[in-house]
């Protein structure tokens, strides 16, 4: 499933950081609807990509190209306007607030009412919020997070944190969702509970899953891509049994 | 125990959410307001000035306890609000327009402030905060056709549609208007997305760009939002001084404005209302306690400040959630009384906090 122009395309991109580079001339296009999964040996340029991608970084040379628009230069605010989600690989929730809030956080992008009516809190504020909690609640069902709605974040277990991260970026109605890593240091049940869910996420919500991960488990059962990173540029890609024969993956996993 | 029982989002995120938080707010309110008439002068002027703080406080809980950003130089808002209401009012501009006003003008000088708070911060932009407190002690100090300079100036007499406000007892219901005003904006932002914002740009910056917040806006506006707020209750504490110098408005000022936040309790406006009636009710305290003292004790300078360092000091040791984390607590004891465990409360460590993208 191949559409004509692709929804991301990385194109040639490289970053540097003094005399160290971290991407040297990485292509990579992203297709509407499908899951990628992104792996690579530590260093790899993984994290960096999509740093690259939410304008964490400005990139050294290349251009990163959303639905025909060049992002590369953008502030990086914008890019969740565009309807680009990411979780972070060292979960980075909002860790004194509720998880409601912090899901609530997510939708901001659809904006919260002008400054005036917050502070009267106005009628049609109150509506405006009631609808960004109905968005929220279908979310808090679909990641099963309902008995932790009131909870604040900083006192959750590591696995239920890591849904409320994906929660959050899922809050954002993205086109786009990238995913850092998104099973480590899960257990194998929320593992495969993940596996669902990404798999839900592409064919029942429609968002597009790039996610970067080390699990092998987890990218088998639901990248319909996969792409191997080493040293910054892509080693190989194909079907995760084809990336995974591949002699060049093997050696850069190995060291051969 | 008590369970909620919703049928609507709205009662969920309602400010008053049960019958007995109307019970108890609307009695609070009620004694409040009562009080003028049952208490003498000295107390209803003090409880005046302790309003007064609550604002003040409210207004830098709004930076550092919501936003994260700390300020060792509110003291200089407070100035600037309360110069530009007096001079303002020299001016022949009636009260109502004045505080107002004055609240707006110190609000610019926040922003002006709060840019250097898009490159730094922690211990550096406490320092950019206490050195501006500096320079605005001075310029006040200096600009002798405005501010009087070190000689000071008269704060006019509030009027109100032809009616005097002068008295303690009558300023006691402005302050407490004013006060009850700003918490009930301020408890409204801070429900709603801006409020949100503010905790998100606090707890992590990367995923608040990530969600699409602008960080530095949010940043600068905070403190123009504090600012203000802190310059209407240097408004009205010109009222309560009636003659102001600069040095009404020194770091130590400053300081207790941010021990009121931290002992209050970090992100909660009932933690800056509690905090700040603590806090400004210790030199009375402390003047109680004199008389109990052995005389070399009593008679030593500083006594105030050195009971309130303590009092941070054990708040930051054994209670770092503040009055409000310990309110919460109690709350809790009471409405679960007999299954309250104290573990309900314990900080849990986590350990994923390395490598953030700033």
């Amino acid at each position: 499933m191949s559409s004509a122009t692709p929804l991301l395309e990385i194109d040639k991109v490289a970053l540097h950081f003094g005399g160290l580079a971290a991407i040297s001339d990485l292509s990579i296009s992203v297709n509407s609807g499908e899951v990628l999964a992104v792996i690579g040996p530590n260093g790899a340029g993984k994290t960096s990509m999509l740093n690259l991608v939410t304008r964490v970084f400005d990139a050294s040379r290349g251009s990163i190209l959303f639905k025909g628009e060049d992002i590369a230069r953008l502030p990086r605010a914008r890019i969740a306007h565009l309807g680009i989600a990411r979780t972070f690989q060292n979960i980075e929730l909002f860790d004194a607030a509720s998880v409601l809030d912090n899901l609530l956080l997510g939708r901001h992008r659809f904006g919260a009412g002008a400054w005036w009516q917050q502070v009267l809190r106005t009628p049609a504020l109150t509506r405006r919020e009631e609808a960004h909690r109905a968005r929220v609640e279908e979310v808090i069902e679909f990641l099963d997070l309902s008995p932790w709605r009131n909870a604040p974040v900083a006192g959750l277990p590591y696995g239920v944190r890591k849904v409320v991260e994906l929660g959050r970026a899922l809050c954002a109605e993205p086109e786009i969702l990238f995913l850092d890593e998104p099973a480590s240091g899960l257990n194998p049940e929320e593992s495969r509970d993940l596996a669902f869910w990404i798999d839900d996420i592409r064919s029942d919500l429609g968002i597009t899953v790039v996610m970067i991960e080390h699990d092998m488990a987890l990218v088998n059962a639901v990248a319909d891509r996969v792409i191997c990173m080493a040293q910054g540029r892509v080693l190989a890609q194909g079907t995760a049994a084809e990336v995974q024969a591949h002699p060049d993956v093997i050696s850069a996993y190995l060291g051969a | 125990m008590r369970f909620d029982y919703h049928t609507r989002y709205r009662q969920g995120f309602a400010l008053l959410r049960h019958r007995s938080d109307w019970l108890s707010y609307g009695l609070l309110a009620a004694a409040l307001l009562a009080l003028p008439m049952l208490a003498s002068t000295y107390l209803v002027g003090e409880l005046g000035y302790v309003f007064i703080l609550c604002i003040a406080s409210m207004g830098l809980m709004a930076l550092t306890g919501f936003t994260g950003q700390v300020s060792l130089g509110h003291a200089s808002f407070v100035a600037i609000g309360a110069y530009a209401h007096a001079w303002l009012m020299a001016q022949g501009v009636p009260f109502a327009a004045s505080l107002p006003l004055a609240a707006l003008i110190s609000a610019a000088a926040g922003l002006v402030v709060g840019i250097p708070a898009i490159r730094v911060s922690g211990l550096y932009l406490a320092m950019v905060t206490l050195a501006f407190a500096i320079v605005v002690e001075q310029i006040i100090g200096m600009w002798r056709g405005v501010t009087g300079g070190y000689m000071g100036m008269m704060v006019e007499t509030p009027q109100l549609l032809g009616l005097s406000l002068g008295s303690p007892r009558v300023f006691y219901y402005v302050c407490l208007f004013v006060a009850a005003l700003v918490l009930l904006a301020l408890a409204n932002l801070m429900r709603s997305g801006i409020g949100r914002a503010f905790t998100g740009v606090r707890d992590s910056e990367a995923a608040a760009y990530a969600l699409g917040i602008e960080v530095n806006r949010v940043k600068v506006g905070a403190f123009g939002l504090s600012a203000g707020i802190t310059g209407l209750a240097g408004g009205l504490m010109a009222h309560h001084i009636g003659y102001l110098t600069p040095d009404a408005f020194t770091l130590l000022l400053s300081l207790d404005l941010v021990l009121m936040v931290v002992i209050g309790g970090i992100g909660s406006l009932r933690g800056a209302i509690l905090g700040a009636v603590l806090i400004s009710l210790l030199p009375n305290a402390v003047a109680a306690l004199k008389s109990l003292l052995p005389a070399a004790m009593a008679r030593q300078t500083g006594l105030e400040i050195f009971v309130a360092g303590l009092v941070l000091a054990l708040f930051v040791l054994f209670e770092p959630t503040g009055l409000n984390g310990r309110w919460l607590k109690l709350r809790a004891l009471i409405e679960s009384f007999p299954l309250y465990r104290r573990d309900m409360f314990r900080r849990q460590k986590t350990y994923m906090k390395s490598e953030r993208n700033r």
